[in-house]
């Protein structure tokens, strides 16, 4: 495998530009002689459909929801960022690309960013164009609120639905061109395999989720905009139907992956209540801004109540270890500080697995009806779900896996290692390094399918010769094959336990040895026992009923199969990246008292200590078969415009 | 909890449907509805029986997906609350629920709880959007838009496209969700060009999916789980009516 990103000459700056003139174009009569595959309808999906019909090709697009205006994309709630410099705060495309790349941790390749924030407006402009509400000041112009890892106010946001009213957008300009029969809409349909001819992606196998039939779609090319993987530790923000699916099938016939290892946790979330927890409920960091992290000094006093136990008895250790960040202290920190407590057995609520955010010192300074009016909502729906009153005790809050920044390896063109796949959004690795900064998952979806694809899909059209195969190929029949393979496997298997009980099972595995803190030796004890579950599970999985109608335990056990697999490429890129960078933490590299930057006080201890000279590269691993060891090609990141650096939160 | 379920139990379209009971064990007051559900589907599972097929995704009531008639009430009848954000600890220990799906002509069930919503999709692909391309747009803040209209089309833009409206419905009529989509374009300068035809072809759609005529019972309101208002169907059937006599 030879992993070519393809970055444009030039100065950084004008490589777009440059880039984009360079590209061969599509002539607007032969556009519709191409047919593309969209796989999922969220933000990147849906404007890549939507975009690429308005130009004239032919386009196909899936989802396994009832309709495409459901994907999670719909659940992001703080806002998008942009460069708009509309405040006048010094904002630009420069510090956008910079802030992007430094919340990065400095693993995002430079080019792919800069564009990044170069298009930033450009959506904002057609998010208004197309009657997307965000919020406005009384003058009429848009307003914008401040965000995590940036200095200027850049975000735009629709009340607390941002995520719900840009992909209404997409939804209605994708729904326009379904209406004029340009976009060939598959709700419930979940696709199960890509078809490789000649060595390019030229059709996927579906499952119609609600006859069973599987059914063959042939194209010039595939796009997948497939969302990530985040279920793969069972509990997490995402809904309970994302999965790695489409893009480890796709891995699996030739798409190289880069670095699953990068994983954002996000420390306030609604704590899990037993077993039956199935998704977890993020509460919005502003929170921490008035409210006081704290656990019990003794393990003794963590049954009693909040209000039983004294003030000397309560550690506000968020505080203590961190006195000039306090309470808000960077994500990865508070998160990494909060499981430390639990695993000394010092957490509070159901399975010791919570500590307090506690609002009682800023009721009492700011009074009820301030704390209210701040955080109301959030309030009402933390008595929905645990049905206690955060007004009368603290919450309990607990970190959870909310986003993923590995994905598909892409080249700048965001073509995978697989010739004529295209992969978009959060299911490629492209942007965010190794940790996202908030608000910029929806900036990165709608940039990659309305501003990039458009471009980069006419080139390949018009530099590789046509040929959209007829869905009898030979290689429709192996891939069909493939599918129905996996399907009966898994009707045939008649064991003993349930689905979810593997899946709760492997993500509990992930989560406590490859989860907020990483180790050789918990890494090592993963990548052993997880070959062990995917045997049993392939053994001993029951999945009732048949191929042949809507059947949901079928669909989740073919993720769960995915996921089995997916776990242990997450621990091997885990184990080899010996360093911590933004969201993957490895124990044995941290800052400690000994470090010249803790010494001149650039830099606290425990912070992630990267390893520039060793690990300054994306990791991208080829699947060399079934229970066999993935290969793995650095693509070394070559910074020309920024200096690598030492995050500093002080 | 010791409950009592009567769940709908229907095999797909063709078939007419029954209720099933079930005395689930093993349910917690902290479980969500819908985990309530998962509890049930995995003793059928462990029993070898097929699991009772209902929709959701996201449970955090947002995608709209989760589609539960509990006790004769869309989502429950919590307010501004859909199904998965429902708790078990709102009902009582010895409780019967009956769970039923969206009943309507225009969403025919799929399988046991799952209904065919794509009738909403429809509706929109006639008119539920601005006709602008990608590429075109002007700069975001040419076009000044005062608070309050700009803020009134959001709350008709909240509508997360559920279908509870119409279950709750004696008429199964569509008319709080046409109107909450139609408002939220008329409303903006940016739909005000298309607004008429919009208005047409959006009724008209509705009007051929089968769903009912609205009487103005406001059941519709009181189970919407955003809480969207009335007011956008007396405003809807301005627009519509307006739009008619411009021809």
């Amino acid at each position: 495998m030879k992993l070519d990103a393809n970055i444009p000459s030039g100065p950084l700056a004008q490589k777009w530009e440059k880039h984009k003139f360079d590209l061969k174009l599509v002539n607007p009569a032969n556009k519709r002689k191409f047919k593309v595959i969209v796989v999922g309808s969220g933000l990147a999906g849906s404007s890549a459909a939507a975009t690429l019909a308005e130009l004239g090709y032919n386009v196909k697009c899936f989802c396994y929801q009832d309709s495409p205006r459901r994907a999670h994309s719909i659940a992001a709630q703080g806002g998008i960022n942009a460069a708009k410099n509309y405040q006048n705060d010094g904002d630009s495309v420069h510090r956008l690309f910079y802030d992007t790349i430094k919340g990065g941790d400095f693993r995002a390749r430079e080019a792919n960013v800069h564009r990044l924030a170069e298009v930033s407006g450009s959506i904002i402009d057609q998010c208004v164009a197309q009657g997307v509400p965000f919020a406005r000041e009384y003058g009429g112009l848009l307003d914008n609120r401040s965000f995590g890892g940036a200095q200027v106010s850049r975000t735009f946001y629709a009340r607390g639905q941002t995520g719900q009213q840009l992909l209404l957008g997409a939804y209605s300009a994708l729904s326009r061109q379904i209406g004029l029969g340009k976009v060939e809409m598959y709700p419930r349909t979940e696709m199960l395999d890509v078809v490789m001819v000649k060595g390019h992606a030229k059709g996927i196998i579906t499952r119609n989720m609600q006859t069973g039939k599987i059914e063959r779609h042939a194209g010039d090319a595939v796009i997948m905009a497939t969302g990530g993987y985040g279920n793969v530790f069972y509990l997490s923000t995402n809904a309970v139907g994302c999965n790695v699916t489409a893009t480890f099938r796709a891995h699996k016939r030739g798409a190289a992956f880069a670095n699953p290892c990068y994983t954002q946790i996000h420390p306030t979330c609604i704590p899990v209540s037993g077993d039956h927890q199935s998704k977890l409920t993020l509460m919005s960091e502003s929170l921490r801004n008035d409210g006081r992290v704290w656990v019990p000094k003794n393990k003794a006093d963590c049954g009693k109540a909040a209000h039983q136990i004294s003030e000397s008895d309560r550690d506000y250790y968020l505080e203590r270890k961190y006195p000039s960040f306090g309470n808000l202290a960077p994500r990865d920190i508070a998160s990494r500080a909060a499981k430390e407590v639990c695993d000394e057995g010092r957490g509070v609520g159901p399975g010791g697995l919570g500590v307090y955010l506690d609002f009682a010192d800023a009721i009492q300074r700011l009074g009820e009806d301030m704390i209210r009016e701040r955080y109301g909502n959030l309030f009402d729906m933390y008595e929905r779900i645990t049905g206690e009153s955060a007004y009368k005790q603290p919450m309990r809050i607990f970190p959870a896996v909310h986003y993923t920044m590995g994905g598909l390896w892409v080249d700048y063109n965001l073509m995978s290692s697989m010739p004529g796949l295209f992969v978009l959004g959060e299911a490629n690795f492209s942007d965010h390094g190794a940790n996202r900064l908030g608000a910029s998952a929806l900036m990165q979806g709608l940039a990659d399918g309305y501003f990039v694809i458009p471009y980069t899909i006419a080139h390949y059209f018009a530099s590789e010769e046509k040929n959209c195969p007829s869905t009898d190929h030979p290689a429709f029949d192996e891939a069909e094959a493939n599918v129905r393979g996996i399907v009966e496997t898994l009707l045939k298997a008649n064991g003993k336990r349930t689905v979810r009980s593997f899946h709760r099972e492997v993500g509990k595995l992930v989560w406590e040895n490859c989860g907020m803190a990483r180790s050789k030796k918990s890494l090592s004890e993963a990548l052993k026992r997880i070959p062990e579950l995917r045997a049993e599970f392939w053994e001993n999985v029951n999945v009732p009923g048949s191929g042949d109608d809507m059947n949901q335990a079928l669909e989740y056990a073919g993720r769960v199969a995915d996921y089995m697999e997916f776990a242990e490429l997450l621990c091997t890129d885990a184990l080899k990246r010996e360093e911590s960078c933004g969201g993957h933490f490895r124990v044995e590299h941290q800052f400690t008292d000994k470090d010249p930057e803790v010494k001149n006080g650039y830099t606290n201890e425990g912070e992630a200590k990267r390893n520039d000279d060793k690990f300054a590269y994306v990791a991208a691993w080829e699947y060399t078969g079934p229970n066999k060891k993935w290969k793995l090609h650095k693509e070394p990141l070559k910074y020309e415009e920024v200096k690598m650096s030492t995050r500093s939160y002080k | 909890m010791n409950l009592t379920l009567k769940v709908w139990r229907q095999k797909g379209a063709a078939d007419p449907g029954h209720f099933e009971t079930f005395q689930p064990k093993g349910i917690v007051e902290d479980m969500s509805f819908l985990e309530m559900l998962d509890v049930v589907n995995e003793e059928l599972i462990e029993a070898g029986k097929e699991p009772i097929a209902f929709d959701h995704d996201c449970r955090e009531g947002i995608c709209g997906t989760c589609s539960l008639v509990i006790n004769g009430k869309p989502h429950g009848g919590q307010k501004a609350t859909t199904a998965c954000q429902l708790h078990m600890r709102k009902f009582g220990k010895w409780d019967t629920i009956t769970i039923e799906p969206w009943r309507a002509k225009a969403f025919p069930v799929v399988k046991d709880l799952v209904v065919d919503r794509s009738a909403f999709d429809r509706i929109i692909q006639k008119g539920g959007f601005v006709s602008v391309g990608t590429g075109g747009a002007p700069d975001a803040n040419c076009l000044p838009i005062s608070k309050e209209v700009s803020d009134e089309a959001m709350d008709a833009a909240q509508c997360i496209g559920c279908g509870a409206c119409v279950a709750a419905c004696k008429n199964a009529s569509a008319m709080l969700f046409v109107s909450a989509k139609v408002s939220h374009m008329n409303l903006l300068p940016q739909g005000k060009p298309e607004a008429d035809r919009r208005v047409k072809n959006m009724v008209r759609q509705m009007d051929e999916e089968g769903f009912g005529a609205c009487t103005v019972t406001g059941s519709c309101e009181a189970v919407c789980p955003k809480e969207i208002s009335l007011n956008f169907i007396t405003k809807m059937n301005r627009d519509y009516g307006c739009a008619i006599l411009k021809g």
